[in-house]
């Protein structure tokens, strides 16, 4: 037996809805219904952080919710910190020019993570940033280049007060 | 990897939460932060019939601060009880713990009750609820049951809960006093994982330096957090000195019977428990 509940949420600042299984889980709804497919699916059972994007602005990890929970909530995806025009922001510029991805799948999270950090604390120790970033894990960069993009992120935020 | 169907409802009150408990018992689950039961059912590990949200419930979201108790409600996540000022003064222990409770993004969903009922013997929050005899208010639709949290825990991941009750507050006793101290301290293979064993104190003394009062504990390391009561007594009355520290650790330890797994042999939890037990003695008589 099947069973649907209507979901409506702001996502990347859209009115988005839909109507789905209650056990649809929210990077499911984010991906299968909205197609928004830069958010990945990695271990599906809130290990990996490769599915992390903002509630209401805090980073969570959007496989361990289901899209019903989310009703009305606003969700920002990792195609939400792309500059207006689409092209890459200031953090994503960064993990590109620092070689802090290979397969790139750990990313989505990854960015979505460092955004988070970056936005309560825009001078972060390199402890911190791994402490922010511990909840990802990476299988093929190796994460010294990736906190080396925060670094970097977080150099140009304060030098020229470019936003991640 | 997909959970099993279910129906789900998302009553706006503890009474309506109460309510559909009491029509669908064991049929049902509770989820508020979802951080363990959702990996459960993933897995299938868990399949309920029904899944009852309380995360939004206001009454669940209350923490109340008093001089000799803090309330904090079940529904609260562990990320606004790590950035709450005024319980890091009242609770240091507390907040010690949240440290090692996953990560950012589970803490950010995750809740102090969710962590209670869900009751894995590794979990920071149940120890410490142990540790300071918080008391869990229960409530059915009959009313509501006090339960000390030191008679909660039954085995892995097994509780006292009756299928009609939602765990709504954790009141937890505040220690007031010039010198109190308290550490938490844990191992874990990866930072944020659960751990191996882990051990948390709280010690207050005199104005001479000696012990007033004493709790400690230790999780991972049985079916459930244990606290030590008559292990803590051991330091009554004496100064915290390096051997009665010892001696306390020892005894902590031994009155464990941990079970080893695929992750550590027994013996490597009881040698952790002993060694994590000192520690934190040291750091909460610093």
């Amino acid at each position: 037996m099947t069973f649907s509940v209507a979901v409506e949420l702001t996502v990347n600042g859209a009115r988005r809805h839909g109507s789905v299984e209650p056990r649809t889980t929210l990077v499911d709804f984010l991906r299968e219904h909205l197609g928004l497919t830069g958010t990945h699916v990695g271990c599906e059972h809130g290990v990996c952080g490769a599915c992390s994007i903002l509630l209401d602005g805090v980073p969570v990890r959007s496989c361990l919710m289901y899209a019903a929970q989310a009703d009305g909530c606003a969700v920002t995806t990792i195609e939400g910190l792309s500059r207006a025009d689409g092209t890459p922001g200031a953090l994503q510029d960064a993990f590109c020019e620092t070689h802090a991805l290979q397969c790139g799948y750990c990313t989505p999270g990854m960015v979505i993570a460092a955004h988070a950090l970056l936005e309560e604390n825009s001078t972060p120790s390199e402890a911190e940033i791994r402490e922010a970033l511990s909840g990802n894990l990476c299988r093929c960069t190796g994460y010294v280049q990736i906190v080396e993009a925060v670094q970097l992120a977080a150099a140009r935020k304060k030098e020229h007060g470019i936003d991640s | 990897m997909k959970a099993a169907p279910f129906q789900y409802a998302r009553p706006a009150s503890i009474a309506e939460a109460c309510a559909a408990l009491a029509d669908h018992g064991a049929d049902a689950k509770l989820i508020a932060g979802g951080q363990s039961l959702v990996p459960m059912m993933a897995m299938r590990l868990a399949r309920p019939a029904w899944l009852i949200d309380i995360g939004r419930i206001a009454e669940l979201q209350r923490i109340e601060i008093g001089q000799d108790c803090v309330s904090i409600g079940a529904g609260v996540r562990q990320r606004a009880v790590e950035r709450n000022a005024a319980l890091r003064q009242r609770l240091p222990l507390l907040m010690q713990a949240l440290a090692c409770v996953g990560h950012v993004q589970t803490r950010n969903r995750g809740t102090v009750g969710g962590s209670i009922v869900h009751a894995d013997p590794a979990a920071e929050i149940p120890l410490v609820a142990c540790v300071l005899d918080a008391v869990l208010e229960l409530r059915d639709a009959a009313g509501t049951t006090d339960m000390p949290a030191r008679e909660f825990f039954l085995a892995p991941m097994v509780t006292a809960i009756t299928p009609e009750q939602c765990l709504v507050a954790v009141r937890f006793p505040v220690w007031n006093g010039p010198r109190v101290g308290s550490a938490f301290e844990e191992v874990s293979i990866r930072h944020g994982d659960f751990a191996l064993a882990s051990a948390c104190a709280q010690i207050a003394l005199d104005d001479a330096g000696r012990v007033q009062r004493a709790t400690l504990g230790i999780g991972g390391a049985a079916p459930v957090p244990q606290a030590l009561p008559e292990v803590a007594e051991l330091l009554l009355g004496h100064a915290p000195d390096p051997v009665l520290l010892d001696k306390t650790a020892r005894a902590a330890a031994e009155a464990l019977e941990p079970e080893g797994d695929l992750h550590a042999p027994a013996e490597y939890r009881r040698a952790l428990a002993r060694v994590l037990t000192r520690r934190v003695l040291e750091a909460a008589t610093r």
